[in-house]
């Protein structure tokens, strides 16, 4: 009996051992569970390009990562988690798109103690009441590009705007930003299905409603759908959207019907730091295409980890909590800091779409809102 | 809500309803006339959608691009029909329907590995990119009229072939007695190839049609299925004419349904409580159209006893 526990002593002190002959970190398993397959595969492609790009740059060979298809589907995201968490073992979970699969899968796994870093769905629920001290996001809280998007369309004169958003939780989290910050009146508010690809029905509602303008959330290829169909019907009112609308996986497949529209951002390849530069080059390089905001976000999110990594050991949960909290990283963005909510406090960018050569691509043409804090954030208590 | 708004929204549904049925037509056929759940349908829809957009970036040629979603789909069809669905005809449905299903995930997994996870575009052409007008003022986009036109062009040659040609009587012979038709020395593996790979074809065409105005990518296709079942279901299996009349009825419920519904709650409720309300239940609409039409006529509407 007594030998048993001898053994196990010496077994627990060699892996303890174990643990700090590898430095402060120790090997870090991240789980990323994102979107690969169907209409909103270029996203969650954008975001795991620019997540292993960030690792192989850093050459960091404690990081390891698993990474799994959801299909876009809830069901399929939370099983994925389960077998992350339980048979995979698991430190760290990022990757998710999609609000309304974040909300299925990040309450439970940061209930079982990992770590979620999320480099795109910042639904309203999390960033507020539900905030959780595990959970990071690095990208934004759902409503701020809606917000500045508001906050320009307001700036820009529009006075009876016509909004439409899918009907989920970012989609929500969409009109109410935009609402936030918008002054004029509405000329009527619709949700449309996830996942639609006609909007004939909606753009004779726009038609029809007398508006002088059109604010629309419709990201991947819903967004592409619709612009297509806006070119094609007649209606030449003004577009404003936010950038997921608009991001580089679009832009090529919509073609001259997106140019001069106007969207906002927290970032655009453009933005002038030694950092983004140097990401923009590597992914051309590395991957033969122009990077998205998707692929900003993955690329900040695994810079983020590594940088936890390099003051923390994940095994010590407080220790590598204030670590990812100090955000102490060179992001895309210039300078990066976390809320009290964990949620980026940041600028966002008026970007208009311009054509460079046969590709087209966003320039950023002003500041929309600065040191913006979401709205949720005095809500979020630990 | 103006008549303008109301008949534009008709001309969606309808545009809408004959897309429906260039998937439905070939899904019925493929059913009365083999017995086949084929799940794989909605893959050559997207077949067709991917052939078209290579097609018009190599040619710039917008109808060569429609020739070619006809020729892949149908030669896809016939393929997977040779290959795979030919041993299923005498298996029972559960086995069919899991053919089918590998089916759509070698397909979408092979089309992501020729042409990527992002999706493509097709360009309308030029001349039909802009809008008409229509008598009465109403502004509606040329291609979508188009569209309208090509689908209704076919439901007529379709009702020609099955009604009046040699291959159509054949058909119609396979679809109430297999055994007879084959004892009267019609090669009836060759019909089946035949049925298979027109219905591919239609299939084609109509991802082909769609792609132009919405995006063309992988996966596209499954969505369109699920409704193209609702419509034969609704139609009555193994008939055009149910097709024709479903897919229209799908069509229309479909898109009034989600205009005129939201509306109608907005009557009485605050605006976003009514959008949320009326896009859901309009997205139920047309499954409560088709268990209605099953409550009185469980074969469908022109379905056989």
């Amino acid at each position: 009996m007594q030998f048993k526990s001898l053994i196990l002593a010496a077994g627990l002190a060699a892996l303890a051992s174990a643990g700090v002959a590898d430095g402060h970190g120790g090997t870090v398993k991240v789980g990323m569970i994102t979107t690969l397959s169907g209409g909103g595969a270029g996203l969650g492609i954008d975001v795991r390009d620019g997540f292993m790009l960030a690792a192989k740059m850093a050459g960091n060979d404690n990081l390891e990562v698993v990474i799994e298809d959801d299909q876009r589907k809830p069901e399929i995201a939370v099983q994925l988690a389960d077998k992350m968490i339980q048979s995979e073992k698991v430190d760290v979970m990022t990757g998710i798109i999609w609000s309304n699969l974040a909300m299925a899968v990040v309450p439970a796994a940061t209930a079982q103690g990992k770590f979620y870093i999320s480099p795109n769905a910042g639904p309203s629920a999390l960033a507020g009441k539900g905030c959780h001290p595990l959970y990071f996001n690095v990208a934004w809280q759902n409503d701020n590009l809606h917000e500045a998007a508001g906050a320009y369309a307001t700036d820009a004169g529009h006075k009876n705007t016509f909004i439409l958003a899918p009907n989920y939780p970012a989609g929500q989290d969409a009109l109410t930003g935009f609402k936030r910050m918008y002054g004029g009146e509405l000329a009527g508010e619709i949700y449309t299905k996830l996942g639609q690809t006609d909007y004939a029905a909606e753009i004779a509602q726009i038609r029809a409603s007398g508006a002088d303008s059109v604010f629309f959330f419709l990201p991947g290829g819903m967004g592409i759908s619709f612009l297509k169909q806006y070119a094609g019907s007649g209606v030449d009112l003004p577009v404003v959207g936010p950038a997921f609308s608009f991001d580089q996986g679009i832009l090529q497949a919509v073609g001259d019907a997106a140019l001069g529209v106007k969207n906002t951002s927290q970032w655009n390849k453009d933005l002038d730091n030694p950092t983004n530069k140097a990401f923009v080059e590597a992914f051309q390089a590395e991957y033969g295409r122009l990077p998205s905001l998707y692929a900003s976000q993955g690329f900040d999110a695994a810079n983020l980890l590594l940088s936890a990594m390099a003051k923390a050991d994940v095994k010590d949960a407080d220790a590598f909590r204030a670590a990812l909290a100090a955000a102490d990283f060179d992001s895309v963005r210039g300078d990066f800091k976390f809320g009290t909510n964990q949620h980026p406090v940041q600028d966002f960018y008026v970007r208009e779409v311009i054509k460079e050569g046969d590709v087209f691509t966003n320039k950023i043409i002003s500041a929309s809102l600065t040191d913006h804090v979401d709205a949720y954030a005095s809500e979020c208590s630990y | 809500m103006t008549t303008l708004l109301l008949i534009e929204q008709i001309l969606n549904g309808l545009q809408f309803g004959v897309m429906l049925f260039l998937m439905a037509a070939g899904l019925t056929l493929i059913f009365g006339v083999m017995g086949l759940i084929n799940l794989a349908h909605g893959s050559l829809y997207m077949v067709g959608a991917f052939a078209a957009a290579a097609v018009a970036e190599a040619t710039g040629s917008f109808l060569l691009a429609l020739i070619a979603s006809l020729i892949a789909a149908a030669a896809a069809g016939a393929i997977i029909e040779l290959v795979v669905i030919r041993r299923l005809y005498d298996r029972d449905h559960l086995d069919q329907v899991l053919a089918t299903f590998a089916l759509i995930l070698i397909f979408s997994e092979g089309t992501r590995w020729l042409f990527g996870s992002f999706p493509l575009f097709l360009d309308i052409p030029d001349a039909l990119a802009g809008p008409v007008i229509l008598p009465g003022g109403i502004q509606y986009p040329a291609y979508r009229l188009l569209i309208i036109a090509i689908g209704l062009l076919i439901a007529f040659g379709l009702f020609q072939l099955i009604a009046r040609t040699r291959i159509g009587i054949q058909i119609r012979a396979g679809e109430s007695d297999r055994e007879m038709i084959a004892a009267l020395g019609v090669d009836i593996s060759r019909l089946y190839t035949i049925v298979f790979a027109l219905g591919a074809a239609l299939a084609g065409l109509a991802g082909a049609l769609v792609g132009a105005i919405q995006s063309v990518q992988v996966g596209m296709g499954e969505p369109v299925l699920i409704l193209a079942f609702v419509v034969i279901v609704i139609g009555g299996i193994g008939s055009i004419k149910g097709a024709l009349v479903g897919a229209l009825l799908v069509g229309l419920t479909d898109t009034l349904g989600g205009v005129l519904l939201p509306g109608f709650f907005g009557t009485f409720m605050e605006p976003s409580a009514a959008t949320a309300v009326g896009s859901s239940l309009a997205s139920m609409s047309i499954y409560i159209l088709m268990a209605g039409v099953l409550l009185f006529k469980p074969t469908g509407l022109y379905g056989g006893a």
